[in-house]
């Protein structure tokens, strides 16, 4: 740890969370011309042209080809590594394990190569045995079956339902529970259980979901003499960075991360992986570049996951709709390692809703699995999933329309924390979503399908994002050419949600010049400021204050220019359309080309900080999502006819981009409940069962609605920061599978408690209700 | 592992990859062959045997020394430099490496490039005019049919193939055309929207 001058403590690459303030915030935009409206993507053409380069694109002189093997047993003590067949194989230049002998380029690296990227014990099926580089990629892959290599093979746990029984085996040895068990509590809930009218009390499972970005993760790994670039495929170049300078003893300095395009990430590629060292000591031991991308299969094993959860709720309820009481009970697994594996399952149920007495406990379990990573609102859809099932179940037992009883139950401050929301848009999602999906003519018409082969139902599921509200630090620079051009240089990574594009249009906003103007530089430690991972649904809400902030830090500096040039006073003069004009007095104007200042010095520098977030409230995001489905009852098949999500995430920044961003959580949301899975050999192998994507199944084209509507919800946030913009990315996703099971219910009668809600689940369900009332 | 990663096998099919081998006359099978028991996996291909092909891409020929058991998708990228077509899953699962091959839609990382030989191949780059979009891809474009774009050279090929065979596909036909291609973003909505404007852009409407 190091002492900063203001006496502040940081540790040297993490994140520093103060930025200087250069000036008070402005107050959000009353009427904006560029901001939200909808504009095509700065980098459209890169995109659909295939000239966009992404990392794995990158084709280098003398470039190598890794590839990493992997633990094929899910618990096992590596006894040897016999590297001697494949390093004499043509084209293979260089293979690193735990046995490797450390020469004067791997002797530094000693205690990273033997104990941390190839240590002794192997908890999960995919943890890396060793790493090799070779002319191509399938030299490499010949090098890895060349490989020999002795396993002392141990008893493993694959499942965090049989982790705490007696005589499970153990993951580490200090046994299977990740610490103790994370409790909250307020109010009392025996007292609110008496009080209710109803009780209920439910078990609820939701399976493993995998990220599975388009691009797998990797980087291309380049060495100049002491200096090292790396091309990662990542959501932030920042953490990257900061994580190969720790792990390879190096200065920031040295270490150069860029990562302009990313083919997905999701919460998955917010800091480096395995690969990035490994690539880093390949292309040292080789002295050549190599480009290391995983397959499709390790992303399955070992890049992260949404982990399984197990949750049960008790809920007690007034006939009048009030929520007494809310006990949660939850396991959860972040696999082999400590990862966070019950992160986030108790949040909504603590914070949703009014409710006085709420008590959860949650216990993460170590299992022989692939460690999690956060995955877009880590732990919100598994809670949403349980919550909002139980909520319908509620409003069926006291025979209240289940968006009644949501709307009832709305909170205005923060329950956890104690603080008021800037703006609570939960009431008016629910609310206007409910007329705008048209809730009671599709109930209606639900219903006259009861006694039909093919039933309609309707859901309903509301959500909100713990995060989401931005905050320091971010420094953005911005300049403006003797031409009146701009360059808008930041460090924030655009993982596809248009990033550049709405940052661009608060330049052009601000500025009054056309946004095609505008060139981006961004996403490289080398040349652009640090800025954090984008991630948590935080990056606009982030960086485009700080990027109004640099804009009028210019501006300023223009229009000063002007003034002298023109003889007047500077409060006189404004931007318009390219041009400095006078707004009061004799009418004068010059175009920013002919600014002689501007031209003698060749740019004009302005710079931007992300100021502080409100003090004393909280920035939340909210949502809620309607979805109308067709179930076939004899073949089980459940279509999405119509879903309409309502989102509360402050300002539009830009239409086209907001509605991509919800269509796309909704899809994510659509795979979590109903397509996917991860299927481990729990009695048998522990392993992975299939190894692709016709195994684990994520949705198609053929899987997403028929009909899907976004309604923005902009209260017009005055607070939150100076451009009124909240996250988006992860408050899409939250609502969408429990308001398809809801539908699901609505449909059949019937309740699916665990995903995914296949056909087979479907038809199980059903058969379960027959014998029920067969009975 | 990826199928087309996998060593030749010598299975007695006429048309074995192994057959192939032979046929080109490299003798020299197994010689060089180092004196080592794999792992895993039945046996090792001697690294460093090449045939050359000639590839018609984009209406124009690139000779190329190919390893037999080489993909298409690992020539276009690693050997022409056409980077385009993208590897999601290298096993015919994603679509996002989907080329067309006489006009139809194929996986390049099921393809052997020795395959493609003699059929004309076109890539994402080919579907530009100069430094233009072509219309598919401006389709794609406006309609803002993607988000991180990794998937969507792949999506505008499958999109192409099925224009060319159908200019005026249903709703059903747009959603089986592009089935093929996944897209984790999810952005399937403006994808089917970008199908609808190009096969209008395609037939001289509005644009």
């Amino acid at each position: 740890m190091i002492r900063d001058a203001e006496g502040r403590y940081w540790e040297e690459g993490q994140e520093v969370f103060e930025t200087p303030q250069a000036a008070p915030d402005p107050k959000p935009w009353s009427e904006t011309r560029v901001v939200g409206t909808r504009r095509m993507r700065v980098d459209a053409y890169e995109r659909v042209s295939g000239t966009a380069e992404y990392p794995s694109d990158l084709l280098l002189p003398g470039m190598l080809y890794g590839a990493v093997l992997r633990s094929p047993h899910p618990h096992a003590r590596v006894l040897s590594v016999d590297a001697t067949a494949a390093e004499a194989l043509p084209g293979v230049r260089a293979v690193i394990s735990g046995f490797t002998p450390l020469n004067a380029a791997l002797r530094p690296h000693e205690q990273l190569i033997r104990e941390t990227l190839f240590g002794p014990v192997r908890r999960f099926e995919g943890e890396a045995i060793a790493a090799v580089a070779a002319d191509t990629p399938y030299h490499a892959h010949d090098a890895l079956r060349a490989l020999k290599v002795e396993y002392e093979v141990r008893p493993f746990v694959s499942d965090e339902r049989d982790a705490l029984a007696e005589g499970a085996p153990l993951v580490h040895e200090e046994g299977n529970r990740v610490g103790d068990a994370s409790t909250y509590a307020r109010g009392d809930v025996a007292a609110g259980f008496a009080e209710a009218d109803v009780v209920l009390e439910e078990e609820y499972r939701t399976e493993c979901q995998i990220h599975v970005p388009m691009e797998t993760h990797g980087c291309v790994a380049s060495w100049d003499g002491d200096t090292l670039t790396v091309w990662e495929s990542t959501q932030g170049v920042f953490p990257v960075q900061a994580g190969v300078a720790r792990g390879l003893g190096m200065p920031l300095s040295r270490v150069r991360v860029i990562g302009k395009y990313m083919g997905g990430g999701f919460g998955s590629k917010l800091s480096m992986g395995d690969y990035t060292l490994m690539a880093a000591l390949l292309a040292k031991v080789s002295a050549r570049p190599v480009k290391l991308f995983i397959t499709r299969e390790e992303t399955l094993l070992s890049a992260g996951n949404r982990p399984p959860s197990n949750t049960r709720i008790k809920a007690g309820v007034k006939r009048d709709g009030t929520l007494t009481a809310l006990d949660l009970s939850a396991t959860g697994t972040g696999g082999a390692y400590r990862a966070g594996g019950t992160g986030g399952l108790d949040f909504l149920v603590r914070e949703l809703y009014r409710c006085s007495n709420v008590r959860t406990e949650t216990q993460d379990i170590y299992v022989n699995a692939g460690p999690a990573r956060a995955m877009r609102a880590p732990g919100y859809p598994q809670a949403a999933w349980a919550l909002e099932q139980m909520m319908d179940a509620l409003a069926e037992a006291i025979e209240m329309d289940p968006v009644a009883l949501r709307l009832k139950n709305i909170s205005l401050v923060s329950q956890v924390r104690g603080r008021p929301y800037t703006t609570t848009g939960l009431e008016a999602c629910i609310r206007d979503g409910a007329e705008a999906f048209g809730w009671e003519a599709a109930k209606a018409r639900a219903e006259a399908t009861r006694d039909a082969p093919v039933r309609r139902g309707v859901g309903v599921a509301a959500a909100m994002w713990g995060a989401g509200g931005g905050g320091p630090p971010a420094t953005v620079i911005l300049k403006l050419f003797s031409d009146g051009s701009l360059n808008l240089n930041l460090g924030a990574s655009d993982i596809g949600t248009g990033t550049k594009t709405i940052m661009a249009m608060v330049v052009a906003e601000e500025l009054w010049v056309d946004p095609d103007t505008i060139q981006i530089e961004h996403a490289d430690t080398g040349t652009t400021q640090y800025a954090t991972a984008s991630g948590g649904s935080k990056t606009v809400p982030t960086e485009s204050p700080a990027v109004r902030a640099a804009a009028l830090d210019l501006k300023k500096q223009v229009l000063e220019i002007a003034a002298a040039q023109l003889g007047v006073d500077v409060a006189t003069l404004a931007l318009r359309e390219g041009k400095v004009v006078t707004t009061s007095g004799p009418s004068q104007e010059v175009p920013l080309a002919r600014l002689n200042d501007l031209r003698r010095r060749g740019v004009v520098v302005g710079v931007g900080y992300r100021g502080p977030n409100p003090e004393g409230k909280m920035v939340n995001p909210f949502a809620a999502h309607f979805c109308e489905v067709e179930v076939d009852t004899r073949t089980g098949r459940v279509e999405l006819v119509r879903f309409l999500a309502a989102q509360d995430s402050g300002r539009v920044m830009n239409r086209t981009t907001y509605d991509n961003q919800v269509h796309g959580g909704v899809t994510m949301g659509v795979g979590f409940g109903m397509t996917e899975k991860r299927v481990l050999d729990r009695g048998q192998t522990g392993r992975l069962v299939g190894h692709g994507w016709t195994d684990y199944r994520i949705p198609t084209a053929m899987d997403v609605p028929t009909s899907l509507e976004v309604l923005p919800i902009d209260l017009g946030d005055r607070e939150a920061n100076s451009t009124g913009a909240k996250g988006l990315g992860e408050p899409a996703t939250i609502a969408t599978a429990p308001a398809i099971a809801n539908a699901v219910h609505h449909a059949l009668g019937v309740r699916i408690t665990a995903t995914p809600i296949t056909p087979a689940a479907v038809l199980e369900a059903l058969a379960a209700q027959r014998q029920e009332s067969t009975r | 592992m990826s199928s087309s990663k996998e060593p030749p096998r010598g299975d007695g099919l006429s048309v074995s990859r192994r057959g192939f081998l032979t046929s080109m006359g490299l003798g020299a099978v197994g010689v060089a062959l180092p004196e080592i028991t794999p792992a895993t996996g039945p046996e090792i291909v001697p690294a460093g045997d090449v045939t050359r092909i000639a590839l018609r891409i984009n209406g124009r020929t690139h000779p190329a020394l190919v390893e037999p058991r080489w993909s298409l998708l690992h020539v276009l990228r690693a050997e022409v430099g056409l980077t385009a077509a993208k590897e999601g899953c290298g096993r015919g699962e994603c679509g996002a490496c989907t080329v067309l091959v006489d006009d139809q839609p194929r996986y390049a990382c099921l393809t052997l490039a020795v395959e493609a030989e003699g059929a004309e191949i076109t890539t994402a780059e080919g579907l530009m005019e100069g430094e233009e979009l072509g219309p598919t891809q401006q389709a794609f474009a406006e309609t803002d049919a993607f988000q991180c774009g990794y998937c969507t050279p792949g999506q505008v090929m499958a999109t192409e193939a099925l224009l060319r065979a159908n200019p005026h596909p249903s709703p059903e036909d747009i959603r089986g055309g592009v089935s093929g291609n996944l897209c984790r973003c999810g952005a399937y909505e403006n994808i089917f929207r970008a199908v609808e404007r190009a096969a209008e852009l395609r037939s001289g409407g509005a644009s």
